[in-house]
């Protein structure tokens, strides 16, 4: 199985049943692992407590840079109808006075505060979410396995990947037999 | 974990699919759809708007080396169909948003069978919409002065202009649309990669799927972001109608001036956008058997929602007729007793208010038919919600080009009274935004999933583990068997 330039990257476990997979998860768990993972083709409910995982804090990312949004509104749109200030000589402010109205009148810039709020706060939900995940990445390892096809279908895995700490070729095959896993096999990676 | 796969209150305590439906049979049905031949139907209605779609090329061809004029737009009349038509777009893209993320936030659950049709028809709707105040413009190669670009004139936006406010709540509307509608699809992006036979389906699909492993550390942080999507979203939508309707609000036109618009807006563009989507969804769910997952239930809700609107939307027109005399302003009584419902002194012609059809067209359509939808056997029979849902639409268009064109057709004086005529560009450049739609939304339907796969599947019963039934009887000897090294 391995030769010289192959080395193990990761176990892969495949279960038939939510509540076998979510037994196995507390084994993992209970065993110490740290780098491993449930692959299921929805997100499962109940499974973030049996892995033991921590509250996402993406919300927090999200909650920044909406209101980055909203000061960078209200800085551009004081800059450029209300200010004579020329910063760096891009086009310095130019007070506009539409309909007798203060150049700087706040209650106008609330529809744009929001949307740009509303828009970075977006923006940045979807990149601070493909940055904690680390997407794109489009060759992992467990795509060799031709089983795992079906964890985008009806089937559902743990993976334990060889760089974790507790990682052992034997023991960890030992866990996951001890689980009942309905298929067990070992995916090696090339070594570059 | 029950409460998630329970079966669903609102669909007559039943699964959103029938019992010893797998998770394998929702692959199969969903993904089949991009991967089997297209249906004959497919394939005409497919021409079809294309060729619309080619009519539209022409007609602004024509318009680009004309100018704007081509259209009947004209002084007193500024405003015509393109801004109708802009409003009547903007407005149908409302239900998507709202069955995809207000639904979501009120853990409507049978919302799942149809909010990624319903998303993809929003992104549609609002980049239709999009091309006519771009055109409008008079000179679209300018259009770029419309965002605070640094450029030698030192020349800014005026961004105490309502009309500003709308450049950036529709191209804000729009980003996160399909933002929005994006996330959704990448674990069901996955699902087709895996799926694939073919090297070019596989990368092309891989591609958008961004390499999605379908782990749970990764599903842990997508829900909270799809939940953020989903809150920002639903306050974003109620703005954008808002914000729609302040391009008139702030006017003081009679007829426009009303402090009534924003809420009636916001109704008027859900109601019409769940006309569309059930018009469209009945073709759908015959054309590619898709009644297991959209069922008759789905339909009955979804009719319950267009009366509630549609109730909403009557009493707005109520209301604005009451403000009208109660306000006693003599140019705002004349806009709807004269220009509105016909009534009043003849003009030289001889003829009363000569656009009072328009009116009680919309009226019927608007706050007659959904009173339909009190009877059950309305509810839930195809042909008459299919019916209902077409005359809807139409009189949502009407109810735009109401509160367009009937408004500043005959205003303050009668010296500067004139008559809006659609042009046969007009007509060709609004039939032809049909035939984007269509065109656009015939792609999805055939590439795309057009069910929210992996959402569906996490409502199957017994999708989720039951952790206390394992804590308490697992507990025994595998444990003690495995050999875990205690460090």
């Amino acid at each position: 199985m391995a030769n010289e330039t192959k080395k193990p990257a990761l176990y892969l476990a495949e279960y038939d049943t939510p509540n076998a997979l979510a037994g196995a998860a507390m084994k993992v768990r209970d065993a110490g692992y740290q780098s491993w993972d449930c692959h299921t083709p929805y997100p499962m409910h109940g499974l973030d407590e049996a892995m033991g995982l921590k509250p996402t804090r993406i919300g927090i990312i999200s909650f920044a840079f909406g209101m980055f949004g909203v000061a960078l509104a209200v800085f551009m749109m004081q800059y450029t109808n209300a200010w004579t200030l020329d910063l760096a000589n891009i086009g310095a402010g130019y007070p506009l006075v539409v309909g007798g109205k203060p150049p700087g009148a706040f209650p106008s810039m609330v529809p744009i505060m929001f949307e740009l709020g509303v828009l970075l706060c977006g923006f940045a939900t979807l990149f601070g979410l493909l940055g904690i995940i680390k997407l794109p990445r489009h060759n992992h390892p467990i795509f060799e396995s031709d089983r795992f096809d079906a964890a985008s279908d009806d089937k559902f895995f743990i993976s334990i990947e060889a760089d974790d700490q507790k990682f052992d070729l034997d023991r960890t095959k030992a866990l996951l037999e001890s689980t009942n896993p309905a298929y067990l096999e070992l995916i090696e990676e090339e070594v570059l | 974990m029950s409460s998630y796969d329970a079966p669903i209150k609102e669909i007559g305590e039943t699964y959103l699919l029938p019992e010893g439906t797998t998770a394998n049979d929702v692959t199969e049905t969903i993904a089949g759809v991009t991967e089997n031949p297209a249906p004959r139907g497919w394939w005409l209605l497919f021409l079809l708007s294309l060729s619309v779609l080619g009519a539209m090329g022409a007609a602004l061809a024509y318009l680009f080396y004309q100018g704007v004029g081509v259209w009947g737009n004209n002084a007193p009349i500024y405003w015509a169909w393109d801004i109708t038509n802009f409003v009547w777009w903007i407005g149908i893209g409302h239900a998507g948003t709202l069955i995809s993320a207000i639904l979501f936030l009120f853990r409507q659950k049978w919302r799942t069978s149809i909010n990624r049709f319903a998303e993809a028809m929003t992104v549609f709707a609002v980049l239709c919409a999009g091309l006519f105040p771009a055109i409008h413009t008079g000179r679209p190669w300018f259009d770029y002065y419309l965002f605070p670009i640094p450029n030698q004139m030192d020349m800014w936006p005026n961004f105490k202009s309502p009309l500003m406010w709308d450049v950036f709540a529709v191209s804000t509307y729009l980003t996160i649309s399909v933002i929005f509608w994006y996330v959704g699809l990448i674990p069901d992006f996955a699902t087709l990669r895996d799926r694939s036979k073919n090297m070019l389906r596989k990368r092309t699909y891989g591609f958008f799927a961004l390499g999605w492993r379908s782990a749970h550390r990764h599903w842990q942080h997508y829900e909270r972001a799809y939940l953020i999507f989903a809150g920002i979203s639903t306050p974003l939508v109620l703005s954008v109608h808002s914000v729609v309707s302040f391009d008139f609000a702030t006017s003081i036109l009679p007829g426009w001036h009303t402090t009534i618009f924003p809420p009636y807006f916001v109704a008027g563009a859900v109601f019409s956008g769940f006309a569309l989507v059930m018009t469209l969804m009945l073709i759908c769910r015959t054309v590619f058997k898709l009644q297991n997952i959209v069922t008759i239930k789905h339909l009955d809700l979804m009719n319950k929602f267009m009366l509630g609107t549609g109730l909403l939307v009557g009493y707005a027109y109520a209301m604005e007729f009451f403000i009208a005399w109660y306000s006693a302003n003599p140019y705002e009584q004349w806009v709807f007793l004269h220009n509105r419902l016909g009534w009043g002194i003849l003009d030289e012609n001889g003829n009363w208010g000569p656009l009072w059809w328009a009116y009680y067209a919309m009226i019927f359509c608007n706050a007659v038919v959904p009173q339909i939808f009190w009877f059950k056997r309305a509810r839930t029979s195809v042909p008459i919600m299919f019916i209902a849902s077409i005359l809807i639409n139409i009189g949502m268009w009407f109810e735009r080009f109401v509160i367009i064109v009937t408004s500043t057709y005959r205003d303050f004086l009668p010296s500067s009274w004139g008559m809006f005529h659609p042009t046969l560009i007009d007509i060709l450049t609004y039939l032809g935004t049909f035939g984007l739609f269509f065109t656009l939304f015939l792609l999805f339907v055939r590439w795309i999933p057009m069910i929210a796969i992996a959402e569906v599947k996490g409502t199957l019963p017994g999708a989720h583990p039951d952790l206390h039934a394992i804590e308490t009887h697992d507990e025994e000897p595998d444990a003690a068997a495995a050999p875990v090294p205690a460090e």
